[in-house]
């Protein structure tokens, strides 16, 4: 089956731990994280993580319920099929010199980034979007130099009234016709 | 009331009913050991390798349907424990492992004895607890057990941090839990339920493999109405074993890589697959192309991730065996299917599985039909693994569930002396025969020291043919009989046994294994017969790996190898 890629979102206890559950789950199934970011979520002691994986829709299945499983994780939801909006933030550090800084300015400006830290030798730029988005700026800055990149893996949600929050509307999961 | 850390672990588990409880002390547990006897309604059966504790546990959890409870100190004592937890994870016991840990300071420095315990078990527990607070053990206790014996019940391991077994804490033992987390499914959808009721109206050879989750479940009975009323024939896992009366005209045994080659034969001819609370492991579906190649397959089980893992399924039903069954109870007719049965008959003349060769030699398959009979069938078995594990299978006749007791998924050698140590302590009306091979013995032979000290009148049958058996059979059939490093030497189990104060017989031919089976049941205690058999035996029928169900072979003719055997006494 072809792989394709996921986006799940769970919804986790803040409790010691629960990260470590997590990535051990996926090192011990043999499932391959492309990215994973956590934070809080809109309900105290929940955080809610976004999770990107490659796989096919039954590999993926397989996560999800596995995931599931641990008690830590309250709700997992495959996102993939609904219409969402997903970001991600990512800083990268600029070679620069005075000759071509400005270049580098008009660049990040067409990407609505923002320059976050100049140096005589470099400039920090911040960027918010897609991994597309993020993706045509690098290969624009990476004539200049790139000395560092940090990106913090997609951050997801689902537009309009569904969500993936503990009881509200469950998402759309891929249909899976067996019978 | 304040109690300190280790009167609330008591407490706790008087709370949750256990009376029994299986470890082993150390630096850490003292405080815990010290109040023990405060609370003389917990019995602490003292083993003599945490593994054993472990084992213990697990047979006593199996044998009871309670959770059986474990114990170990910090370092090595916990990491011995790792195993036992392993088996119990992969054969869904319930189970309570409790670890000592260096105190709260000490944690993270490499302290004497410190080892990150819930961190090497984590992929082995279904979930666990580093109890970091006094005042939290009264809730970790509950929802530990809480968690370990519902649902897919699994082992759940609590770390206990030695100063926080000597604090003080207010305690009161919670009535409710909050597990946002947790969900245990329980009837299967309504949808999925007609779909199934609607293919087995359909089926004309439909076929019923049942395994340890209608033990589980507890759902033996509404199986065999649901077998009798629709008429479909029945075949067992390993672990599913008991589930339905093996002496019933519907019922086919146990299917797989040593199952019988006429439920080998349904699997492959069948046009509708039952298959429930069991996991489709590679042991029962060979070759997964060659599974039930014509089959719809309807799965009930109560862990959603267990439906589509390894077989993809027509008919996904999550939920409780028990309820699914007794919905579907009500939703399916009457029917039969005389020409599917009749061809199943067929199959098991052409290829007999009770069968035992005539001749002189001392054969395992007949101390254990002998065992069967001496026992009439009334009697909890418990196994090591290996060879003498499938014979038992084969050839004892089981009618109740948790009647076998044996580790399926781990395929743990050692199992079987400690295993019966817990069931025997969770039954001791009921007779105990721990069937062991030499080799599975002598992985955790010490227990014999804890059945003497804790009377636990286990009887012994020791099926000695001086090899690692069934590594020696994979030899024989694939690696050319190049018998290396099964060869084994054993000591003379008769006088081990004598060592550890416990009688103990030697067998050498047929004549003798009644009269010493019989002698072994009237002894009034654990008494051990060492069964000198036929050494080159192999268990028959088999599916050789990677063939599918269908590519069985059956008992050929005997060649002797010529690699060097070591001597037995």
């Amino acid at each position: 089956m072809a792989a394709t890629q996921h986006t799940l979102v769970a919804i986790v206890e803040d409790k010691p731990g629960v990260l470590n559950r997590i990535a051990s789950l996926f090192r011990r199934r043999g499932f391959n994280i492309d990215s994973i970011a956590v934070g809080h979520s809109e309900v105290a002691h929940l955080s809610r993580v976004t999770i990107v994986v490659n796989g096919s829709n039954a590999m993926v299945e397989q996560v999800r319920k596995q995931l599931d499983k641990l008690i830590d994780v309250v709700r997992v939801s495959d996102i993939t099929d609904n219409d969402i909006t997903a970001r991600e933030l990512a800083l990268i550090k600029v070679k620069a010199t005075s000759a071509n800084r400005s270049e580098i300015i008009e660049i990040a400006d067409i990407f609505r980034a923002n320059i976050v830290d100049v140096a005589s030798d470099s400039l920090t730029i911040e960027i918010t979007g897609d991994e597309d988005k993020i993706g045509s700026m690098m290969k624009l800055l990476k004539g200049f130099g790139i000395r560092e990149i940090a990106r913090t893996g997609r951050i997801a949600m689902v537009r309009g009234s569904l969500g993936t929050a503990p009881g509200e509307q469950p998402t759309k999961t891929r249909a899976k016709k067996q019978l | 009331m304040k109690k300190t850390g280790a009167q609330i672990v008591c407490e706790c588990m008087i709370n949750e009913g256990v009376d029994v409880m299986f470890g082993f002390p150390g630096g850490v547990l003292l405080p815990f050991y010290d109040t023990l006897p405060e609370y003389p309604q917990i019995r602490h059966i003292l083993v003599r390798h945490e593994q054993g504790a472990a084992h213990a546990a697990d047979g006593y959890a199996r044998a009871t349907g309670r959770v059986g409870v474990c114990m170990a100190t910090s370092g090595p004592g916990a990491t011995n424990l790792v195993t036992g937890i392993a088996n119990a994870y992969l054969d869904s016991v319930p189970m309570i492992a409790l670890t000592g840990q260096v105190a709260r300071p000490f944690i993270g420095k490499d302290a004497f004895q410190e080892i990150d315990i819930s961190g090497i078990t984590l992929p082995i527990t279904k979930h666990s607890y580093v109890a970091m607070d006094t005042a939290s053990l009264p809730m970790i206790f509950k929802e530990a057990f809480y968690i370990a014996q519902t649902g897919r019940p699994g082992p759940v391991l609590i770390d206990l941090p030695k100063d926080v077994l000597q604090e003080q804490a207010d305690f009161s033992y919670p009535e409710k839990l909050s597990l946002p987390g947790y969900k245990i499914p329980t009837r299967g959808h309504p949808t999925q339920l007609k779909n199934a009721a609607k293919l087995i109206s359909e089926a004309s050879k439909p076929v019923i493999i049942a395994g340890r989750g209608v033990v589980i479940s507890q759902a033996s009975e509404e199986l065999k109405q649901f077998a009798e009323t629709s008429q479909i024939p029945v075949i067992t896992t390993l672990l599913g074993i008991g589930s339905f009366p093996e002496s019933h005209v519907l019922s086919y045994g146990m299917a797989g890589m040593h199952g019988s080659g006429y439920a080998n034969k349904a699997l492959v001819d069948t046009d509708l697959l039952i298959a429930i609370g069991m996991r489709f492991d590679d042991r029962i579906t060979g070759e997964i192309k060659g599974f039930a190649p014509n089959a719809k397959i309807i799965h009930i089980d109560l862990d959603p991730a267990e439906i589509g893992k390894n077989v993809a399924v027509n008919v996904p039903i999550v939920g409780d065996v028990k309820a699914v069954l007794q919905a579907l109870l009500k939703m399916i007719e009457p029917k039969d299917h005389i020409d599917w049965i009749n061809q199943l008959d067929e199959w098991r003349k052409a290829h007999p599985m009770t069968d035992i060769r005539d001749g002189a030699e001392l054969l395992p398959q007949y101390i254990i039909s002998q065992i069967y009979e001496a026992t009439q069938g009334d009697s909890i078995v418990v196994t090591g693994v290996g060879q003498h594990q499938m014979w038992t299978a084969q050839h004892y006749i089981f009618n109740h569930p948790g009647a076998f007791i044996s580790s399926g998924g781990l395929g743990t050698m050692g199992f079987g002396l400690p295993a019966s140590m817990g069931a025997k302590v969770g039954c001791p009306d009921k007779t105990v025969w721990c069937i062991d091979g030499d080799g599975s013995l002598q992985m955790t032979i010490q227990e014999l020291a804890t059945l003497v000290q804790d009377d636990i009148a286990v009887k012994i049958a020791v099926l000695n043919n001086g090899y690692l058996g069934m590594v020696r059979q994979w030899q024989d059939l694939f690696y050319d009989k190049r018998y290396v490093a099964t060869p084994l030497s054993c000591p003379d189990f008769v006088r081990v046994a004598e060592a550890y104060c416990i009688p103990a017989l030697a067998v050498n031919t047929r004549e003798e294994v009644m009269p010493a089976i019989r002698q072994a049941m009237a002894h009034d205690g654990p008494f051990l017969i060492n069964f000198l058999v036929e050494p080159e035996e192999n268990v028959y029928p088999m599916v050789p790996p990677g063939a599918t169900v269908a590519e069985f072979i059956e008992q050929p003719k005997k060649e002797v190898s010529s690699w060097p055997r070591r001597s037995t006494p």
